[in-house]
Protein backbone atom coordinates (compact mmCIF):
# COMPACT_ATOMS: atom_id res chain seq x y z
CA UNK A 1 0.00 0.00 0.00
CA UNK A 2 1.11 3.72 -0.71
CA UNK A 3 1.17 4.80 3.14
CA UNK A 4 0.56 8.49 3.45
CA UNK A 5 3.05 10.67 5.85
CA UNK A 6 1.97 13.09 8.61
CA UNK A 7 4.31 14.87 10.05
CA UNK A 8 4.25 18.51 12.14
CA UNK A 9 7.54 19.55 13.14
CA UNK A 10 9.05 21.43 16.26
CA UNK A 11 11.74 23.91 15.76
CA UNK A 12 14.16 25.46 18.69
CA UNK A 13 15.34 28.73 17.71
CA UNK A 14 18.30 30.39 20.38
CA UNK A 15 18.07 33.80 20.70
CA UNK A 16 21.16 36.23 19.92
CA UNK A 17 20.34 38.74 22.53
CA UNK A 18 23.80 40.19 24.35
CA UNK A 19 22.32 38.32 27.53
CA UNK A 20 20.93 35.25 28.97
CA UNK A 21 17.19 34.53 29.22
CA UNK A 22 17.02 34.46 33.20
CA UNK A 23 20.20 36.09 34.27
CA UNK A 24 22.82 38.35 32.79
CA UNK A 25 25.51 35.90 31.67
CA UNK A 26 27.02 36.59 28.30
CA UNK A 27 25.11 34.50 25.51
CA UNK A 28 28.38 33.73 23.34
CA UNK A 29 29.15 30.73 21.16
CA UNK A 30 32.70 29.39 21.40
CA UNK A 31 33.56 30.61 24.03
CA UNK A 32 35.43 28.78 26.68
CA UNK A 33 33.75 26.05 28.59
CA UNK A 34 31.98 27.37 31.97
CA UNK A 35 33.06 30.83 31.45
CA UNK A 36 29.34 32.54 31.07
CA UNK A 37 28.12 30.83 34.44
CA UNK A 38 26.47 32.41 37.70
CA UNK A 39 24.95 31.18 40.97
CA UNK A 40 21.08 31.71 38.55
CA UNK A 41 22.31 29.69 35.23
CA UNK A 42 24.20 26.76 37.42
CA UNK A 43 21.04 26.91 39.92
CA UNK A 44 22.95 27.56 42.78
CA UNK A 45 20.75 27.48 45.77
CA UNK A 46 19.24 30.78 46.79
CA UNK A 47 19.51 32.40 43.16
CA UNK A 48 16.16 33.78 41.78
CA UNK A 49 15.68 33.96 37.76
CA UNK A 50 14.72 37.18 35.96
CA UNK A 51 13.43 37.65 32.65
CA UNK A 52 15.31 40.06 29.87
CA UNK A 53 12.47 41.76 28.13
CA UNK A 54 14.34 42.00 24.79
CA UNK A 55 13.65 37.87 24.92
CA UNK A 56 10.19 39.08 25.24
CA UNK A 57 10.01 41.44 22.77
CA UNK A 58 11.87 39.05 20.02
CA UNK A 59 9.33 36.28 20.52
CA UNK A 60 6.33 37.99 20.50
CA UNK A 61 7.20 40.01 16.90
CA UNK A 62 8.55 36.39 15.65
CA UNK A 63 5.21 35.45 16.71
CA UNK A 64 3.37 38.20 14.96
CA UNK A 65 5.54 37.78 11.92
CA UNK A 66 4.39 34.03 11.70
CA UNK A 67 0.43 35.22 12.01
CA UNK A 68 0.09 34.10 15.54
CA UNK A 69 -2.40 35.68 18.38
CA UNK A 70 -0.61 37.00 20.88
CA UNK A 71 -2.10 36.01 24.46
CA UNK A 72 -3.00 38.99 26.98
CA UNK A 73 -1.32 36.99 29.13
CA UNK A 74 1.30 34.53 29.84
CA UNK A 75 3.22 32.45 32.62
CA UNK A 76 5.93 30.40 32.87
CA UNK A 77 6.09 26.39 33.94
CA UNK A 78 8.61 24.45 35.25
CA UNK A 79 9.40 21.12 33.37
CA UNK A 80 10.86 18.33 35.21
CA UNK A 81 13.32 15.78 34.07
CA UNK A 82 16.64 14.95 34.86
CA UNK A 83 19.89 14.88 32.86
CA UNK A 84 23.27 15.96 33.06
CA UNK A 85 23.67 19.49 30.87
CA UNK A 86 20.06 20.51 32.91
CA UNK A 87 21.41 21.61 36.15
CA UNK A 88 17.86 23.15 38.13
CA UNK A 89 16.85 19.48 37.22
CA UNK A 90 13.85 21.63 35.05
CA UNK A 91 13.52 23.28 32.46
CA UNK A 92 11.87 26.92 32.86
CA UNK A 93 9.21 26.34 29.90
CA UNK A 94 5.95 27.73 29.24
CA UNK A 95 2.43 24.67 29.35
CA UNK A 96 -0.56 26.07 29.15
CA UNK A 97 -0.69 29.81 28.46
CA UNK A 98 2.56 30.37 25.68
CA UNK A 99 2.59 33.56 24.57
CA UNK A 100 2.02 33.13 20.94
CA UNK A 101 -1.04 30.56 19.45
CA UNK A 102 -2.64 30.18 16.43
CA UNK A 103 -0.83 31.22 13.66
CA UNK A 104 0.67 30.18 9.92
CA UNK A 105 3.01 30.15 7.67
CA UNK A 106 2.79 30.21 3.51
CA UNK A 107 5.72 28.21 1.72
CA UNK A 108 6.30 28.46 -1.90
CA UNK A 109 8.72 25.23 -2.87
CA UNK A 110 9.09 23.64 -6.47
CA UNK A 111 5.83 21.54 -6.34
CA UNK A 112 3.91 24.58 -5.46
CA UNK A 113 2.40 26.48 -2.54
CA UNK A 114 1.19 25.10 0.86
CA UNK A 115 0.41 26.78 4.12
CA UNK A 116 1.41 24.93 7.54
CA UNK A 117 -0.61 25.67 10.76
CA UNK A 118 1.36 26.89 13.61
CA UNK A 119 0.21 25.50 17.01
CA UNK A 120 1.94 27.79 19.42
CA UNK A 121 5.54 29.40 19.79
CA UNK A 122 6.65 29.69 23.38
CA UNK A 123 9.67 31.14 25.36
CA UNK A 124 12.06 28.69 27.43
CA UNK A 125 15.88 28.26 28.28
CA UNK A 126 18.64 25.86 26.79
CA UNK A 127 20.45 23.58 28.25
CA UNK A 128 23.89 23.52 28.81
CA UNK A 129 26.06 21.14 26.26
CA UNK A 130 27.26 17.69 26.74
CA UNK A 131 29.74 15.92 25.02
CA UNK A 132 29.80 12.60 25.45
CA UNK A 133 33.39 11.09 25.07
CA UNK A 134 34.41 7.17 25.56
CA UNK A 135 33.46 4.77 22.33
CA UNK A 136 32.35 7.07 19.03
CA UNK A 137 30.93 9.50 21.25
CA UNK A 138 27.62 8.57 20.53
CA UNK A 139 25.52 8.92 23.27
CA UNK A 140 24.54 5.34 24.19
CA UNK A 141 28.20 4.00 24.14
CA UNK A 142 29.92 6.92 26.36
CA UNK A 143 31.95 6.32 28.96
CA UNK A 144 31.34 9.64 30.63
CA UNK A 145 30.09 13.01 29.86
CA UNK A 146 31.26 16.26 29.74
CA UNK A 147 29.32 19.58 30.51
CA UNK A 148 29.69 22.98 29.57
CA UNK A 149 26.97 25.25 30.78
CA UNK A 150 27.52 28.70 28.58
CA UNK A 151 24.84 27.11 26.90
CA UNK A 152 22.50 27.25 29.53
CA UNK A 153 20.01 29.41 30.33
CA UNK A 154 19.91 30.99 26.19
CA UNK A 155 16.82 32.44 25.16
CA UNK A 156 15.11 29.51 23.50
CA UNK A 157 12.01 30.18 21.59
CA UNK A 158 10.23 26.78 20.21
CA UNK A 159 7.72 26.58 16.89
CA UNK A 160 5.39 24.45 17.29
CA UNK A 161 3.74 23.50 13.90
CA UNK A 162 0.46 21.29 13.12
CA UNK A 163 0.83 17.81 11.83
CA UNK A 164 -0.17 19.72 8.25
CA UNK A 165 3.18 18.75 6.59
CA UNK A 166 3.01 15.55 3.97
CA UNK A 167 5.94 14.66 3.06
CA UNK A 168 10.19 15.07 4.06
CA UNK A 169 10.42 17.30 1.29
CA UNK A 170 7.36 19.56 2.91
CA UNK A 171 9.12 19.53 6.03
CA UNK A 172 12.34 20.91 4.07
CA UNK A 173 10.53 23.95 2.58
CA UNK A 174 8.80 24.72 5.57
CA UNK A 175 11.68 24.60 7.97
CA UNK A 176 13.53 26.82 5.41
CA UNK A 177 11.04 29.29 5.22
CA UNK A 178 10.55 29.18 8.89
CA UNK A 179 14.82 30.22 9.22
CA UNK A 180 14.57 32.83 7.14
CA UNK A 181 11.04 34.57 9.08
CA UNK A 182 13.70 33.94 12.00
CA UNK A 183 16.83 35.63 10.34
CA UNK A 184 14.43 38.30 8.76
CA UNK A 185 12.70 39.36 12.50
CA UNK A 186 16.09 39.69 13.81
CA UNK A 187 15.39 37.77 16.30
CA UNK A 188 18.07 34.72 15.84
CA UNK A 189 20.85 34.79 14.00
CA UNK A 190 20.03 31.85 12.79
CA UNK A 191 22.96 30.14 12.06
CA UNK A 192 22.68 26.25 11.31
CA UNK A 193 26.27 24.94 12.11
CA UNK A 194 26.14 26.55 15.39
CA UNK A 195 22.82 24.87 16.25
CA UNK A 196 20.86 28.14 16.94
CA UNK A 197 18.48 26.28 14.61
CA UNK A 198 17.27 22.83 15.48
CA UNK A 199 14.43 20.38 14.35
CA UNK A 200 12.29 17.73 15.84
CA UNK A 201 9.41 15.84 14.14
CA UNK A 202 6.08 14.05 14.72
CA UNK A 203 6.18 11.32 12.18
CA UNK A 204 2.76 8.91 11.62
CA UNK A 205 1.70 6.95 8.72
CA UNK A 206 -1.92 6.02 7.74
CA UNK A 207 -3.74 4.72 4.41
CA UNK A 208 -3.59 7.65 1.83
CA UNK A 209 -7.65 7.82 2.16
CA UNK A 210 -7.98 7.51 5.97
CA UNK A 211 -8.49 11.05 8.00
CA UNK A 212 -7.63 8.96 11.27
CA UNK A 213 -3.66 9.31 12.34
CA UNK A 214 -1.41 6.83 13.30
CA UNK A 215 0.39 6.41 16.35
CA UNK A 216 2.98 9.13 16.33
CA UNK A 217 6.81 8.92 17.22
CA UNK A 218 9.06 11.76 18.19
CA UNK A 219 12.10 11.79 16.18
CA UNK A 220 15.04 14.08 17.76
CA UNK A 221 18.73 15.30 17.50
CA UNK A 222 18.17 16.97 13.64
CA UNK A 223 20.31 19.87 13.14
CA UNK A 224 20.05 20.51 9.35
CA UNK A 225 17.70 20.38 6.94
CA UNK A 226 19.20 17.28 5.24
CA UNK A 227 19.32 15.90 8.46
CA UNK A 228 16.04 16.66 8.93
CA UNK A 229 14.69 15.37 5.66
CA UNK A 230 16.85 12.43 5.93
CA UNK A 231 15.53 11.58 9.32
CA UNK A 232 12.00 11.47 8.74
CA UNK A 233 12.45 9.15 5.54
CA UNK A 234 14.35 6.80 7.40
CA UNK A 235 11.30 7.18 10.06
CA UNK A 236 8.99 7.08 7.57
CA UNK A 237 10.08 3.82 5.97
CA UNK A 238 10.51 2.00 9.23
CA UNK A 239 7.24 2.54 10.24
CA UNK A 240 5.77 1.56 6.66
CA UNK A 241 8.13 -1.77 6.99
CA UNK A 242 7.01 -2.64 10.69
CA UNK A 243 2.86 -2.14 9.55
CA UNK A 244 3.21 -4.14 6.43
CA UNK A 245 5.51 -6.80 8.60
CA UNK A 246 2.14 -6.87 10.38
CA UNK A 247 3.92 -5.40 13.57
CA UNK A 248 2.48 -2.40 15.58
CA UNK A 249 3.94 0.98 15.86
CA UNK A 250 4.58 1.93 19.11
CA UNK A 251 4.59 5.74 20.62
CA UNK A 252 7.70 6.72 21.62
CA UNK A 253 10.86 9.10 21.02
CA UNK A 254 13.87 8.19 18.64
CA UNK A 255 17.55 9.70 18.37
CA UNK A 256 18.36 10.50 14.89
CA UNK A 257 22.12 8.77 14.54
CA UNK A 258 23.50 11.12 11.40
CA UNK A 259 26.37 8.79 10.36
CA UNK A 260 24.50 5.52 10.81
CA UNK A 261 21.60 7.13 8.60
CA UNK A 262 18.71 5.43 11.17
CA UNK A 263 16.89 6.37 14.42
CA UNK A 264 17.70 4.60 17.58
CA UNK A 265 14.87 4.25 20.18
CA UNK A 266 15.24 5.90 23.73
CA UNK A 267 14.92 3.94 26.70
CA UNK A 268 12.79 6.10 29.21
CA UNK A 269 9.85 8.19 27.38
CA UNK A 270 8.71 10.44 29.71
CA UNK A 271 4.75 11.38 28.60
CA UNK A 272 3.83 15.04 29.18
CA UNK A 273 2.33 14.16 32.54
CA UNK A 274 5.61 12.83 33.82
CA UNK A 275 7.27 16.27 33.16
CA UNK A 276 4.81 17.27 35.94
CA UNK A 277 4.22 20.74 34.63
CA UNK A 278 3.55 23.38 37.36
CA UNK A 279 3.62 27.01 37.45
CA UNK A 280 7.02 28.80 37.67
CA UNK A 281 6.88 30.11 41.01
CA UNK A 282 10.15 32.47 40.76
CA UNK A 283 8.55 34.01 37.82
CA UNK A 284 5.60 36.90 37.98
CA UNK A 285 2.93 36.46 34.97
CA UNK A 286 3.50 38.49 32.15
CA UNK A 287 1.16 41.00 30.57
CA UNK A 288 1.27 42.01 26.72
CA UNK A 289 -0.67 45.43 26.55
CA UNK A 290 -2.34 46.07 23.00
CA UNK A 291 0.64 49.05 22.83
CA UNK A 292 3.30 46.62 23.11
CA UNK A 293 2.01 44.25 20.91
CA UNK A 294 1.60 47.36 18.36
CA UNK A 295 5.18 48.04 18.75
CA UNK A 296 6.40 44.84 17.83
CA UNK A 297 4.34 44.60 14.87
CA UNK A 298 5.36 47.78 13.85
CA UNK A 299 9.03 46.14 13.91
CA UNK A 300 8.22 43.62 11.43
CA UNK A 301 10.46 43.93 8.25
CA UNK A 302 9.60 43.01 4.86
CA UNK A 303 8.97 39.14 4.72
CA UNK A 304 10.30 36.35 2.69
CA UNK A 305 6.96 35.71 1.20
CA UNK A 306 6.12 39.69 0.70
CA UNK A 307 9.44 39.90 -0.48
CA UNK A 308 8.28 37.53 -3.52
CA UNK A 309 5.13 39.22 -4.82
CA UNK A 310 6.81 41.99 -5.43
CA UNK A 311 9.17 40.83 -7.06
CA UNK A 312 6.86 38.97 -9.32
CA UNK A 313 4.89 42.00 -9.63
CA UNK A 314 8.53 43.67 -10.89
CA UNK A 315 8.09 40.55 -13.60
CA UNK A 316 10.44 38.21 -12.39
CA UNK A 317 8.90 34.42 -12.75
CA UNK A 318 7.90 32.97 -9.53
CA UNK A 319 10.79 30.13 -9.59
CA UNK A 320 13.13 33.36 -9.93
CA UNK A 321 11.85 35.89 -7.57
CA UNK A 322 11.72 32.45 -5.24
CA UNK A 323 15.75 32.31 -5.27
CA UNK A 324 16.36 36.14 -5.38
CA UNK A 325 14.13 36.85 -2.35
CA UNK A 326 15.84 34.04 -0.59
CA UNK A 327 19.32 35.06 -1.18
CA UNK A 328 21.14 36.92 1.36
CA UNK A 329 20.69 40.43 2.00
CA UNK A 330 23.45 42.31 0.16
CA UNK A 331 22.54 40.88 -3.22
CA UNK A 332 19.69 41.44 -2.88
CA UNK A 333 20.38 45.10 -2.27
CA UNK A 334 22.32 44.89 -5.36
CA UNK A 335 19.16 43.98 -7.34
CA UNK A 336 16.89 46.65 -5.41
CA UNK A 337 19.72 49.26 -6.05
CA UNK A 338 20.22 48.58 -9.80
CA UNK A 339 16.55 48.64 -10.04
CA UNK A 340 16.26 51.91 -8.69
CA UNK A 341 19.12 52.88 -10.81
CA UNK A 342 16.36 52.36 -13.61
CA UNK A 343 17.94 48.20 -14.83
CA UNK A 344 15.24 46.25 -16.13
CA UNK A 345 13.93 43.46 -13.67
CA UNK A 346 14.50 40.82 -15.15
CA UNK A 347 17.82 40.55 -16.63
CA UNK A 348 19.11 42.54 -13.21
CA UNK A 349 18.04 39.15 -11.06
CA UNK A 350 19.11 36.83 -14.24
CA UNK A 351 22.87 38.68 -13.34
CA UNK A 352 22.82 38.63 -9.40
CA UNK A 353 21.55 35.10 -9.23
CA UNK A 354 23.75 33.58 -12.03
CA UNK A 355 27.33 35.37 -12.89
CA UNK A 356 27.38 37.81 -9.92
CA UNK A 357 27.14 34.85 -7.32
CA UNK A 358 28.97 32.29 -9.35
CA UNK A 359 31.95 35.07 -9.60
CA UNK A 360 31.37 35.80 -5.78
CA UNK A 361 32.03 32.00 -4.75
CA UNK A 362 34.62 31.95 -7.56
CA UNK A 363 36.56 34.79 -5.70
CA UNK A 364 35.34 33.32 -2.18
CA UNK A 365 34.32 36.92 -1.84
CA UNK A 366 31.18 38.30 -0.95
CA UNK A 367 29.70 41.68 -2.64
CA UNK A 368 31.20 43.83 0.05
CA UNK A 369 34.68 43.02 -0.90
CA UNK A 370 34.12 43.85 -4.91
CA UNK A 371 33.52 47.40 -6.59
CA UNK A 372 30.30 46.05 -7.83
CA UNK A 373 27.10 48.65 -6.70
CA UNK A 374 23.69 49.40 -8.42
CA UNK A 375 24.22 51.96 -10.78
CA UNK A 376 27.24 49.42 -12.77
CA UNK A 377 24.66 46.46 -12.68
CA UNK A 378 22.41 49.09 -14.15
CA UNK A 379 24.71 50.35 -16.79
CA UNK A 380 25.88 46.98 -17.86
CA UNK A 381 22.11 45.82 -18.59
CA UNK A 382 21.86 48.71 -19.95
CA UNK A 383 25.02 48.09 -22.63
CA UNK A 384 23.71 44.67 -23.23
CA UNK A 385 19.74 45.85 -24.41
CA UNK A 386 21.12 48.34 -26.45
CA UNK A 387 23.15 46.33 -27.95
CA UNK A 388 26.54 48.43 -27.13
CA UNK A 389 27.95 44.80 -26.08
CA UNK A 390 27.10 41.00 -26.55
CA UNK A 391 25.98 39.18 -23.86
CA UNK A 392 29.33 36.98 -24.46
CA UNK A 393 31.32 40.12 -23.43
CA UNK A 394 29.11 41.87 -20.54
CA UNK A 395 30.69 38.96 -18.54
CA UNK A 396 34.18 39.87 -19.18
CA UNK A 397 33.14 43.51 -18.26
CA UNK A 398 31.44 42.00 -15.08
CA UNK A 399 34.73 40.54 -14.34
CA UNK A 400 36.67 43.53 -14.94
CA UNK A 401 34.69 45.73 -12.74
CA UNK A 402 34.86 43.13 -9.83
CA UNK A 403 38.63 43.27 -10.41
CA UNK A 404 38.34 46.88 -10.12
CA UNK A 405 38.82 48.12 -13.33
CA UNK A 406 36.16 50.97 -13.30
CA UNK A 407 32.49 51.08 -14.20
CA UNK A 408 31.24 49.06 -17.30
CA UNK A 409 31.49 51.70 -19.70
CA UNK A 410 35.08 51.98 -18.78
CA UNK A 411 36.04 48.26 -18.92
CA UNK A 412 34.45 47.73 -21.54
CA UNK A 413 35.81 50.67 -23.91
CA UNK A 414 39.69 49.36 -21.93
CA UNK A 415 38.93 45.91 -22.79
CA UNK A 416 37.72 47.04 -26.40
CA UNK A 417 34.94 44.69 -25.43
CA UNK A 418 32.69 47.67 -27.06
CA UNK A 419 30.29 46.13 -30.13
CA UNK A 420 30.86 48.27 -33.40
CA UNK A 421 28.02 50.72 -34.17
CA UNK A 422 29.76 52.69 -36.54
CA UNK A 423 27.66 51.23 -39.66
CA UNK A 424 29.84 52.57 -42.22
CA UNK A 425 33.45 50.44 -40.58
CA UNK A 426 30.80 47.47 -40.19
CA UNK A 427 30.09 47.86 -43.83
CA UNK A 428 33.90 47.79 -44.33
CA UNK A 429 34.56 45.03 -42.94
CA UNK A 430 31.97 42.74 -44.49
CA UNK A 431 32.44 43.81 -47.69
CA UNK A 432 36.20 42.71 -46.63
CA UNK A 433 35.12 39.25 -46.06
CA UNK A 434 33.04 38.90 -49.10
CA UNK A 435 35.81 39.85 -51.69
CA UNK A 436 38.13 37.59 -49.72
CA UNK A 437 36.04 34.67 -49.64
CA UNK A 438 34.51 35.27 -52.90
CA UNK A 439 33.79 31.37 -53.73
CA UNK A 440 31.82 31.27 -50.81
CA UNK A 441 29.77 34.06 -51.79
CA UNK A 442 28.99 32.46 -55.52
CA UNK A 443 27.78 29.50 -53.75
CA UNK A 444 25.19 31.52 -51.62
CA UNK A 445 23.96 33.38 -54.23
CA UNK A 446 23.33 29.81 -56.01
CA UNK A 447 21.67 28.40 -53.69
CA UNK A 448 23.38 27.24 -50.85
CA UNK A 449 22.40 29.02 -48.11
CA UNK A 450 24.30 27.73 -44.88
CA UNK A 451 26.83 29.59 -46.29
CA UNK A 452 25.63 32.59 -44.79
CA UNK A 453 26.50 31.67 -41.29
CA UNK A 454 30.11 30.93 -42.57
CA UNK A 455 30.29 34.57 -43.76
CA UNK A 456 28.75 36.08 -40.48
CA UNK A 457 31.30 34.19 -38.56
CA UNK A 458 34.38 35.29 -40.71
CA UNK A 459 32.84 39.14 -39.70
CA UNK A 460 32.76 37.98 -36.29
CA UNK A 461 36.55 37.02 -36.48
CA UNK A 462 37.56 39.63 -38.48
CA UNK A 463 36.52 42.29 -35.43
CA UNK A 464 37.35 39.85 -32.69
CA UNK A 465 33.34 39.36 -32.18
CA UNK A 466 33.01 42.70 -31.37
CA UNK A 467 30.37 42.72 -34.23
CA UNK A 468 26.50 43.11 -33.54
CA UNK A 469 25.82 40.15 -35.02
CA UNK A 470 22.19 41.19 -35.75
CA UNK A 471 23.71 44.17 -37.83
CA UNK A 472 26.10 41.97 -39.63
CA UNK A 473 23.26 40.12 -40.66
CA UNK A 474 21.07 42.86 -42.02
CA UNK A 475 24.07 44.28 -44.17
CA UNK A 476 24.70 41.05 -45.11
CA UNK A 477 21.06 40.65 -46.79
CA UNK A 478 21.30 43.80 -48.78
CA UNK A 479 24.92 43.04 -50.17
CA UNK A 480 23.99 39.37 -50.98
CA UNK B 1 -10.92 8.37 50.75
CA UNK B 2 -7.37 8.46 50.01
CA UNK B 3 -6.31 8.64 46.50
CA UNK B 4 -4.17 5.63 45.49
CA UNK B 5 -0.54 6.88 44.06
CA UNK B 6 1.99 4.89 42.06
CA UNK B 7 4.70 6.20 44.50
CA UNK B 8 7.36 3.77 42.76
CA UNK B 9 6.63 6.23 39.30
CA UNK B 10 6.74 9.02 41.23
CA UNK B 11 9.95 8.39 43.02
CA UNK B 12 11.81 6.81 39.97
CA UNK B 13 10.71 10.58 37.69
CA UNK B 14 12.18 12.25 40.82
CA UNK B 15 15.38 9.67 40.82
CA UNK B 16 14.71 8.93 44.52
CA UNK B 17 15.59 5.10 45.92
CA UNK B 18 12.96 3.86 48.11
CA UNK B 19 12.58 1.06 50.59
CA UNK B 20 9.52 -1.11 50.31
CA UNK B 21 8.70 0.77 53.73
CA UNK B 22 9.06 4.10 52.32
CA UNK B 23 7.25 3.55 49.34
CA UNK B 24 3.77 2.47 51.65
CA UNK B 25 4.32 5.36 53.94
CA UNK B 26 4.48 7.93 50.88
CA UNK B 27 1.53 6.21 49.38
CA UNK B 28 -0.46 6.60 52.18
CA UNK B 29 0.68 10.29 53.23
CA UNK B 30 0.55 11.52 49.17
CA UNK B 31 -2.94 9.87 49.34
CA UNK B 32 -4.38 12.48 52.06
CA UNK B 33 -2.58 15.06 50.06
CA UNK B 34 -4.18 14.63 47.07
CA UNK B 35 -7.62 13.68 48.63
CA UNK B 36 -7.61 17.04 50.31
CA UNK B 37 -6.49 18.18 46.50
CA UNK B 38 -9.58 17.02 44.92
CA UNK B 39 -11.78 18.68 47.57
CA UNK B 40 -10.43 21.87 46.98
CA UNK B 41 -10.90 21.09 42.97
CA UNK B 42 -14.60 20.01 43.84
CA UNK B 43 -14.88 24.48 44.28
CA UNK B 44 -17.17 26.08 42.19
CA UNK B 45 -14.37 28.39 40.36
CA UNK B 46 -16.17 29.37 37.04
CA UNK B 47 -16.74 32.78 37.90
CA UNK B 48 -13.25 33.64 39.11
CA UNK B 49 -10.46 34.98 36.99
CA UNK B 50 -6.71 32.22 37.90
CA UNK B 51 -4.10 33.22 40.18
CA UNK B 52 -1.20 31.80 38.64
CA UNK B 53 1.52 33.43 41.18
CA UNK B 54 0.65 35.10 44.67
CA UNK B 55 2.36 38.09 43.75
CA UNK B 56 -0.36 39.14 40.94
CA UNK B 57 0.38 40.35 37.61
CA UNK B 58 4.24 41.23 37.19
CA UNK B 59 5.77 42.11 33.94
CA UNK B 60 9.03 42.16 36.19
CA UNK B 61 11.83 41.99 33.69
CA UNK B 62 15.06 43.16 33.78
CA UNK B 63 16.98 45.29 30.46
CA UNK B 64 18.78 42.90 28.03
CA UNK B 65 22.60 43.73 29.47
CA UNK B 66 25.41 41.64 30.58
CA UNK B 67 26.84 41.30 34.16
CA UNK B 68 29.85 38.93 34.90
CA UNK B 69 29.52 35.91 35.17
CA UNK B 70 31.73 33.68 38.09
CA UNK B 71 34.98 32.76 37.97
CA UNK B 72 35.68 29.82 36.29
CA UNK B 73 37.98 27.93 39.12
CA UNK B 74 35.70 28.77 41.99
CA UNK B 75 32.77 27.51 39.95
CA UNK B 76 34.27 24.01 38.78
CA UNK B 77 35.96 23.71 42.75
CA UNK B 78 32.37 22.81 43.63
CA UNK B 79 32.13 19.79 41.36
CA UNK B 80 33.11 16.41 42.28
CA UNK B 81 35.01 15.98 39.23
CA UNK B 82 36.07 18.59 36.44
CA UNK B 83 38.55 18.29 33.07
CA UNK B 84 39.75 20.94 30.88
CA UNK B 85 37.23 23.38 32.19
CA UNK B 86 33.87 20.94 31.80
CA UNK B 87 32.26 19.21 34.75
CA UNK B 88 32.33 15.35 34.48
CA UNK B 89 29.69 13.52 34.82
CA UNK B 90 29.03 9.73 35.10
CA UNK B 91 28.02 8.63 31.65
CA UNK B 92 24.25 10.23 30.37
CA UNK B 93 21.50 7.81 29.68
CA UNK B 94 20.12 7.66 26.56
ZN1 LIG C 1 24.11 33.07 34.47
Amino acid sequence: MNWAPVIGIEVHVELDTASKMFCGCRVSFGDPPNTNVCPVCLALPGSLPVPNREAIERIIRLGLALNCRINPGSVFHRKNYYYADLPKNYQISQFDIPVCVDGWLDVESDEGSFRVGIERVHMEEDTGKSVHVGEGGRIHTAAETLVDFNRAGTPLVEIVSRPDLRSAADARAYTQELRAVVAETGVSDARMERGSVRFDANVSIRPPQSQKLGVKVEIKNMNSFRSLEKAIRAEVDRQVELVEAGEKVVMETRHWDESAGITHGMRTKEGSSDYRYFTEPDLAPMVFSESWVQEARSQIPELPARRRERYRHLGLNPGSARVLAGSEPDLRGLFEDAVESGAAPVPAANWVTGDITASLRRRNACLGDVPLHGEDLAALTAMVSQGRISARAARQVLEGVMDGEGSPTRVARARNLEQISDQAALEQVVEEVMSAHSQAVERYRSGEKKVRGFLVGQVMRATSGRADPRAVNQILSTRL
Amino acid sequence: MPIDVDVAHVANLARLALSPEELDRYRQELGVILEHASRVQQVETSGIMPLSHPLGSGNVFRPDEPSPSLDREEVLEMAPESRDGFFVTPPALD
